[in-house]
């Protein structure tokens, strides 16, 4: 049997950091990249004594994030102790939920080749990040910083819907989105605030699915597809030699490009998971929920749709801009500016988001603002400055964002548009390229290209290139 | 006069208000009296008898330059070692917690500080709060101060041996099986366990936390409602302690039960209860009956499940509370630990003494996947059948009277190697805790050896008043405290 026959089963729970301003349990502040623990209370470091009090804001986001993605939500929650010894979980437990989540029976619609798909959502419960151990180069020992002790999660549990990389790129782009639109996580894939645990199986299609092992902690889209592609190919190997695929956590090192157990299997875990007595149940008026309802965003469905009667765009090109919400502002921003839907829509289609995949660079860290693109739009469509001109202005934006009037007057970008400099580049690239006239009257019209390409190469780039053209059109046909 | 230490909270008050005593008087007698008997009680594990003295002068000079006033300003106290103190050790009677001292204060501590009331020094305990009598202390056995062979009860035992030995005025337990009512009992003064949720557990180490509380131990009924007006109401940093209406405690005390609707419970006077213990508690109840209290026997019978109800509901909270002294942050951590799992297991094992072990054991075991809904789960279903039956006794009664130990003071290391047999210590006080009601003990009596007997007065939820208020007549009838006194008998060993 070759791998084609295996189907490919993927179900992933993703964890998003909510983005309140203080803690779940407490008042300390959620910035990320703060000095060591500097943002720790005795409540998040687990001093003898203390006691949790939930952010109502966690709810309240976690209810957003349950409507947005169609999923019931539970007028009746509480929370739960999940029991487990880390030197990162101060606790030794860490608060989540377990029979009782805020949220369950949810989906969210991707497209695919076949078209659209509904993936399940089982559900979407609220917890509490856990520190970090940071290893230290110097001891050889580990540090422990506990400001994202109590940092505030969701865990979005899918069915296992999916059946291909792309499905699971689909789903998690879109759920990312999501929590982008309803404002309740930056989803900053870099700092970790958007991770994924994926499950992966194979079956036979027509058989029961098969044995599934978990990758814990994915961070970054090209990982996970490669790390399903790996997982998927080893089960398969594993099978067809006559082995057992185990269940357990494995790590997927992206070095390698290979996963690993991460514990051995005796050492199992059992999270003695029961009621947190220290909180009181969570219980959710209708109206409250109701409220939340009414209040929900534009989601990037309906942005999608409104992108294609109110701009006109492809599909393909509104599915890409409105997946994320930073794109689809700096879209909509730079129209404002520019008044050039067109124009925007190419420039974040095609160069822009070149720049993000070459850089794996989420679009919520692009550098510059609608303001400084819809004006490079307007430079361009006021012949200032050329595309190819325009080109490298982008790439300036991303490295040192700044206003691109200044950016091509800094480097002296400026487009040649006067007619007498043109014209003496136009003589001079013709006297150096006897040959190319002597082509271009022979009938060979690429030598005008040529020709034009020489004097964008002597400006540096600079001359208007239509300008360019009709000049040397007319000199050649003297 | 009687001596200053012989006095109540509420006698020092108003002879401070009369100009009769003076803040450092009170506090330099208590010091004396603790250099005197502390050698033998073995009450605190950090006493701050100077620290007291320099704080009692601090207010007394505030108060005469008209800078403070306030009733209980310059009025000592005792804090059992698991309330956190800023500043303080605050150890729990551990070798975990041996030098730890915490960053912040418990609520309630804050607001006895804030009364200006004096900490004397923090009171020994069985480690954990898990015990019935206290020598599960990692530190010292105290001793209780009517036989010094003779345990003191548990786990508040530092607490109740410091108010009967006249060590401090007054003294905050915890309760979360019977920590402040069992060891207010062997020693002859009064303990109240307040409704769970009336008082912030914001700041006590937590055992079993659905089923711990803060209360006062102290001389008379009084002064627990006194104590109890300082210490109850809503806190925010405790999600779990209740907003209910603030209600003065000592209004409550009225010296009149006529008409008081009394449930004696027959389950509570079966085997296993002292016979001696018995006769007390019948005396009393005739004594009620005088008083114009109606009296009548009900049945409890689901109580018989209470104590295991509890053992594995308080083990199952605390194996899980208990987790985060794994030796990486603060308290304990094993020297030659060599690696992760090392520090995690050699620290805990070094750290922690048999009885928390064998709780955390035990509590592990009921919360495992297969066990869970055989025990925790069944526990927590017949938690809820106590508190039904709880609840349809007081539709037709006000109070319910039981002993609050079966026992009186037993020697000390007679249990201590048989833990079920100290675990039937807490079969009459369990079940209020099970059901989250208050519950008061008040001296009743002695037995032939002169040893104190005490009856429990539980009461429904946030009935408080109706509780001190039968404690405070039957108290004001029977002066058990100017009858008997502790005499500090034996104590060769």
């Amino acid at each position: 049997m070759s791998r084609e026959d295996y189907e490919l089963v993927v179900g992933v729970e993703v964890h998003a950091e909510l983005s309140t301003k203080t803690k779940i349990f407490c008042s300390c502040p959620t910035t990320f990249g703060a000095a060591p623990n500097t943002q720790t209370c005795p409540i998040c470091m687990a001093m003898p004594g203390t006691l949790p009090v939930l952010n109502e804001k966690v709810v309240e986001y976690a209810v957003k994030a349950g409507l947005a993605t169609n999923c019931t939500i539970s007028q009746d929650s509480k929370n739960d102790r999940k029991n487990y010894f880390y030197p990162d979980l101060p606790k030794a437990y860490q608060i989540s939920q377990y029979d009782k989540p805020l949220c369950k029976e949810g989906y969210v619609e991707i497209d695919t080749k076949e078209g659209k798909k509904k993936i399940g959502i089982e559900r979407i419960h609220i917890e509490e990040d856990t520190g970090k151990l940071n290893h230290d180069d110097f001891s050889g020992g580990s540090l422990l910083d506990l400001n994202r002790a109590g940092v505030p999660l969701i865990e979005t549990v899918s069915k296992p819907d999916m059946r291909s990389i792309e499905e699971v790129d689909s789903y998690l782009r879109k759920l990312k989105s999501i929590f982008e639109y309803i404002e309740v996580s930056d989803c900053k894939m870099q700092e970790a605030s958007f991770r994924a645990d994926v499950n992966v199986s194979v079956h036979k299609p027509g058989e029961p699915f098969g044995t599934r092992t978990e990758m814990k902690g994915m961070d970054s889209f090209r990982s996970i597809a490669r790390a399903i592609e790996y997982e998927k190919n080893r089960q398969i190997d594993v099978i067809e030699e006559g082995g057992t695929v185990y269940q357990e956590t494995l790590r997927w090192d992206d070095v390698s490009g290979k996963t690993f157990p991460m514990r051995d299997k005796e050492d199992a875990e059992d999270y003695r998971y029961f009621p947190e007595p220290d909180l009181v149940a969570i219980k959710l008026s209708e109206e409250y929920i109701e409220n939340i309802k009414n209040n929900l965003p534009e989601l990037p469905e309906s942005r999608k749709q409104r992108y294609l009667e109110e701009y006109k765009l492809s599909e393909k090109d509104a599915n890409i801009i409105t997946s994320s919400k930073y794109l689809s502002e700096l879209f909509e921003g730079s129209i404002k500016v520019c008044n050039n839907p067109k124009a925007v829509n190419n420039w974040i289609i095609s160069d822009i988001s070149r720049i993000l995949n070459e850089t794996e660079m989420d679009p919520i860290e692009i550098p510059f603002d609608c303001n400084q693109l819809g004006k490079l739009v307007i430079l361009i469509d006021k012949g200032t400055i050329s595309s190819s001109i325009g080109k490298k202005v982008l790439e300036e934006l991303f490295e040192n964002p700044r206003d691109p009037e200044e950016i091509i007057k800094e480097k002296g970008w400026i487009q040649i548009s006067d007619e007498g400099a043109i014209k003496e580049v136009v003589t001079k690239i013709l006297e150096a390229n006897p040959q190319s006239i002597a082509d271009f009257k022979a009938g060979k019209d690429r030598a005008l290209g040529f020709l034009v390409g020489q004097a964008m190469k002597e400006t540096k780039g600079k001359a208007n290139p239509q300008m360019l053209n009709k000049m040397f059109l007319e000199e050649l046909n003297k | 006069m009687n001596k200053i230490t012989d006095l109540t909270v509420h006698e020092l008050i108003e002879k401070l208000a009369n100009k009769e005593l003076t803040i450092t008087e009170i506090t330099q007698a208590y010091i004396d009296r603790i250099n005197e008997k502390e050698k033998d009680v073995k009450a605190f594990i950090t006493p701050l008898t100077d620290e007291a003295l320099e704080k009692a002068k601090e207010i007394q000079a505030k108060v005469e330059a008209g800078e403070l006033n306030g009733a209980f300003a310059g009025i000592p106290i005792g804090i059992k070692d698991n309330l956190c103190t800023k500043g303080v050790k605050t150890t729990c009677a551990s070798k975990m917690l041996e030098n730890f001292v915490s960053p912040y204060s418990a609520t309630i501590v804050e607001n006895i500080e804030k009364e200006n009331i004096i900490n004397l020094g923090k009171l020994n305990m069985d480690e954990f709060a898990m015990g019935s009598s206290t020598e599960n202390s990692y530190f010292a056995k105290t001793r209780n101060p009517w036989n010094l062979n003779k345990v003191p009860g548990g786990s508040s035992g530092g607490s109740a041996a410091a108010v009967a030995a006249n060590l401090v005025p007054w003294a905050l337990g915890s309760d979360t099986g019977g920590s402040i009512r069992q060891p207010a009992s062997l020693c002859g003064v009064v303990g109240l366990k307040p409704t769970y949720g009336l008082v912030s557990r914001f700041g006590l180490v937590a055992f079993a936390s659905s089923l711990d509380q803060i209360g006062p131990i102290t001389k008379d009924v009084k002064d627990a409602a006194m104590l109890l007006n300082l210490i109850a109401g809503h806190d925010e940093k405790d999600t779990t302690s209740v907003d209910v209406e603030k209600k003065d405690y000592v209004q409550a005390l009225k010296n009149d039960v006529k008409g008081l609707k009394i449930a004696v419970p027959k389950e509570f006077f079966g085997e296993g209860i002292n016979e001696e213990v018995k006769a007390s508690l019948e005396k009393a109840i005739e004594k009620y009956k005088e008083l114009g209290a109606e009296v009548e026997e009900v049945s409890l019978d689901i109580a018989k499940y209470a104590l295991a109800t509890y053992y594995i509901i308080a083990c199952a909270e605390a194996s899980s509370n208990l987790g985060r002294f794994d030796g990486i942050r603060y308290g304990y951590r094993a020297p030659e630990a060599k690696d992760l799992k090392e520090i995690f297991k050699k620290s805990r094992s070094e750290g922690f003494g048999p009885e928390v072990k064998r709780r955390i054991i035990l509590g592990t075991y009921v919360l495992s996947s297969g066990y869970y809904d055989a025990y925790y789960k069944k526990a927590q279903q017949a938690r809820t059948l106590v508190m039904k039956e709880f609840n349809k006794v007081f539709e037709n009664y006000d109070v319910i009277l039981t002993p609050t130990s079966p026992v009186t003071a037993f020697d000390i290391g007679s249990k201590s190697e048989n833990p079920l047999e100290m675990y039937l210590a807490d079969i009459c006080t369990v079940s209020v805790n099970i059901a989250g009601l208050p519950g008061i003990s008040i001296p009743c009596g002695v037995d032939s050896e002169g040893l104190p007997i005490g009856m429990q007065l539980i009461g429904n939820k946030f009935q408080e008043e109706t509780i001190l208020n039968a404690a405070y007549t039957y108290e004001q009838a029977t002066n058990f405290r100017n009858t008997y006194k502790p005499e500090f008998k034996g104590g060769a060993n």
